[in-house]
């Protein structure tokens, strides 16, 4: 029995379907991530799981007990939403202390746990304070103890960075992943940032117009993506869609792809038999920018490494990587090449193809083919 | 660049001197009717009929106020504006407080806890602004007289809790849509029923609508005469309807600095009202709820 299971939920507002069968499952002690575009319904199972809308059909567990009748307060979670929603009127510690005192915790001990809390978010210092005197972080920081203090069996975030600055970002993230992984707490993470989705993530659910496209592993999504929107959405810069008929070639099948006057066939090796059926038709090639790079002598030889000599049209420096443009059947195709190594603009370059983790889609269905 | 801005300085200059003009003028022009009240009630009526309207007090006395206070005829009996303004007070501060209150739960329901149906309620509340006083006066008779409470202060109560309850929750509804919802949520999942949420979250941030609620209120039910004429008889009408009694008592002289004292004193609570609480009042009127 996983800590929080979600069965076939479904939710309409005024006839509008918003959620279209969610199914989820996590195990206790997951960091389940909730991850898509803008009004994709993330916020919505994320209230509905807290119990402050109530589901049109479906069921919500948490732990062994089915939550669908259960009032907010009757749950066992936590939030933390993305305006913090610190109570205004309250010091930070009356803040932390509110669902504990609500919750008829004698008042040395909501000393005691309001100390500890503290303690664990470096915010001690903050205590006496109203909301209004603490900056973006520090608000972050106590919403978060508020959610702690009760110490709940679920906590929910509802994109909790979003409202900080690009490093306090980052630094809150690491911070909410050791968190994480020192208190053991099952979470259910929303958010819209596909970076923070791969480093938190024990599980990730993509999610898009009210489905979930993919639910497994980073690792899972990232190396093998359900569809086309699901590669395109994990990733940046997001993976490589390259339209591309197929050939039959050295006794398997490959893409075809021409860059001004060049014309090559790549195998695709791990994909063979899958591509039979699509001979002579065109599928979409899926390459992520990272399985480009400059050549490098000690790799070449292998069935899934290809070269290529392309004309760049654009470099992008980044710093650890510099990334070039090539065009390729049409599309500009992203490469990500060690700063070196990489050649100016108007000039070729020979590039190496890694096609161990290729993949294919039906450029109609957009499904994966292989 | 001097020679430039030369000419916009004094442009501006002239403005301004027109701006200020203009603010004065119009200062004055509010001002006189008070001054004129103020220094003839402080005058005897000898240097009334013989003064000018504008002049200073030779001999500032206050027995215009002592009389209007306390032995000026209202009709039949003469025993001044005493007893009327305590019947004001012991209805307006009751209807004040009571149609703050219920407008401020009221507002709270209609943006915290929305149901199916609460906007076309709100719509409706609404037109409640819009009713003139004139038109409820034979239904809010009926009912009074059907509650049993006709002809007395707690059915002057009723009446202008009733009628404020459209506007103060208007007023209540405007601001607590600036309180983001995530505030309630929050304090739901924290374990708070509906009115732990406005005790403990909701009403500490509703001081500034607070007191815009009561000016607002405040002045309208203290300053009406209509209702007060209607639904309230012989020694139980408000200061208003007595202050006019007053003015229009046919016997005797016709005494100006008594009727320019009464009239101060029957303005006297919304004007005190106003400068204790005025710049709440704007601020409150334009302030949103704080974020954070
Ligand atoms: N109370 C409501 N009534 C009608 N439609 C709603 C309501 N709440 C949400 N929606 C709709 O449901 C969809 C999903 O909204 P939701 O807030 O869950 O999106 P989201 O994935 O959290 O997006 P974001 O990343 O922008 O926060 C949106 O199209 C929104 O318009
Ligand atoms: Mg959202």
């Amino acid at each position: 029995m996983g800590a929080l299971s979600i069965r076939d939920v479904r939710k309409s507002y005024q006839g509008t379907e918003i959620l279209k069968g969610i199914n989820l499952e996590i195990e206790k002690g997951e960091l389940l991530i909730l991850v898509g575009p803008s009004g994709c319904g993330k916020s919505t199972l994320l209230s509905m799981i807290a119990g402050l809308d109530t589901v049109s059909s479906g069921e919500i567990r948490i732990g062994d007990r089915v939550v669908n009748n259960l009032s907010p307060k009757d749950r066992d979670i936590a939030m933390v939403f993305q305006s913090y929603a610190l109570y205004p009127s309250m010091t930070v510690r009356e803040n932390i202390s509110f669902g504990l005192e609500i919750r008829k915790v004698g008042k040395a001990e909501q000393q005691k746990i309001v100390e500890r809390v503290a303690h664990t978010l470096q915010i001690g210092h903050l205590l006496d304070r109203k909301p209004s005197q603490l900056s973006g972080g520090q608000r972050q920081r106590v919403a978060m103890g508020r959610a702690i203090a009760r110490d709940p069996s679920l906590f929910l975030f509802d994109e909790p960075l979003s409202n900080l600055d690009a490093k306090l970002r980052v630094e809150m993230r690491v911070e909410i992943k050791q968190l994480h992984q020192r208190m053991g707490t099952t979470i259910v993470y929303v958010t819209h940032d596909q970076i923070e989705a791969m480093t938190l993530g024990d599980k990730i659910a993509v999610m898009k117009a009210g489905e979930v496209q993919q639910f497994g592993t980073p690792r899972q999504i990232y190396d093998n993506p359900a569809n086309l929107f699901v590669a395109g959405f994990m990733g940046s810069p997001s993976m490589n869609f390259i339209p591309a008929r197929v050939e039959s070639v050295g006794g398997g099948y490959g893409v075809r792809l021409e860059s001004g006057a060049n014309s090559y066939v790549f195998p695709a090796v791990s994909a063979n038999g899958k591509l039979k059926s699509w001979e002579g038709k065109e599928v979409v090639f899926g390459i992520r920018p990272e399985q480009i790079t400059h050549r490098v002598e000690s790799s070449l030889g292998a069935e899934h490494i290809q070269t290529a000599s392309l004309p760049i049209s654009l470099t992008e420096p980044t710093g650890p990587d510099t990334l070039v443009l090539v065009p390729v059947n049409g599309r500009e195709v992203t490469c990500r090449v060690h700063p070196a190594h990489a050649r100016a603009p108007g000039e070729n370059m020979e590039l190496m193809f890694d096609l161990s983790k290729a993949v294919f889609f039906d450029p109609a269905s957009e499904l994966r083919i292989a | 660049m001097a020679e430039l801005s030369q000419p916009r300085d004094t442009g501006r200059l002239i403005g301004r001197v027109i701006v200020y003009g203009l603010l004065v003028l119009v200062c004055v022009y509010y001002l006189m009717p008070l001054f004129v009240m103020v220094t003839t009630s402080l005058k005897s009526l000898d240097e009334i009929r013989a003064g000018n309207l504008l002049s200073l007090p030779q001999d500032p006395n206050l027995d215009a106020w002592g009389k209007a206070w306390s032995s000026a005829c209202t009709g039949i009996q003469c025993e001044g504006l005493a007893g009327f303004f305590w019947n004001s007070v012991s209805f307006v501060v009751p209807a004040v407080l009571i149609s703050t209150l219920i407008g401020a739960v009221n507002g709270y329901v209609l943006t915290m806890w929305r149901f199916r149906g609460s906007d076309l309620l709100f719509g409706m509340l609404m037109i409640g602004c819009f009713i003139p006083f004139q038109v409820v006066l034979l239904p809010m008779a009926r009912t009074l007289g059907a509650m049993g409470i006709a002809n007395s202060t707690t059915g002057l109560v009723f009446v202008h809790v009733v009628y404020g309850l459209a506007f103060t929750t208007l007023f209540f509804r405007n601001y607590y849509v600036t309180i983001p919802d995530e505030l309630v949520k929050a304090a739901k999942i924290d374990g708070a029923g509906f009115w732990l949420i406005f005790r403990r979250i909701i009403l500490p941030l509703s001081a500034p609508i607070i007191v815009v609620s009561i000016i607002w209120q405040f002045t309208q039910v203290w300053n009406d005469f209509l209702f007060g004429v209607v639904f309230s008889s012989g020694d139980r009408q408000p200061i208003t309807v007595a202050l006019n009694n007053l003015v229009n008592t046919s016997t005797g002289v016709k005494e100006y600095n008594v009727d320019m004292a009464a009239a101060i004193i029957a303005a006297l609570p919304t004007l005190f009202v106003y400068v204790v609480a005025g710049k709440y009042f704007v601020r409150g009127l334009t302030a949103g709820a704080v974020k954070g």
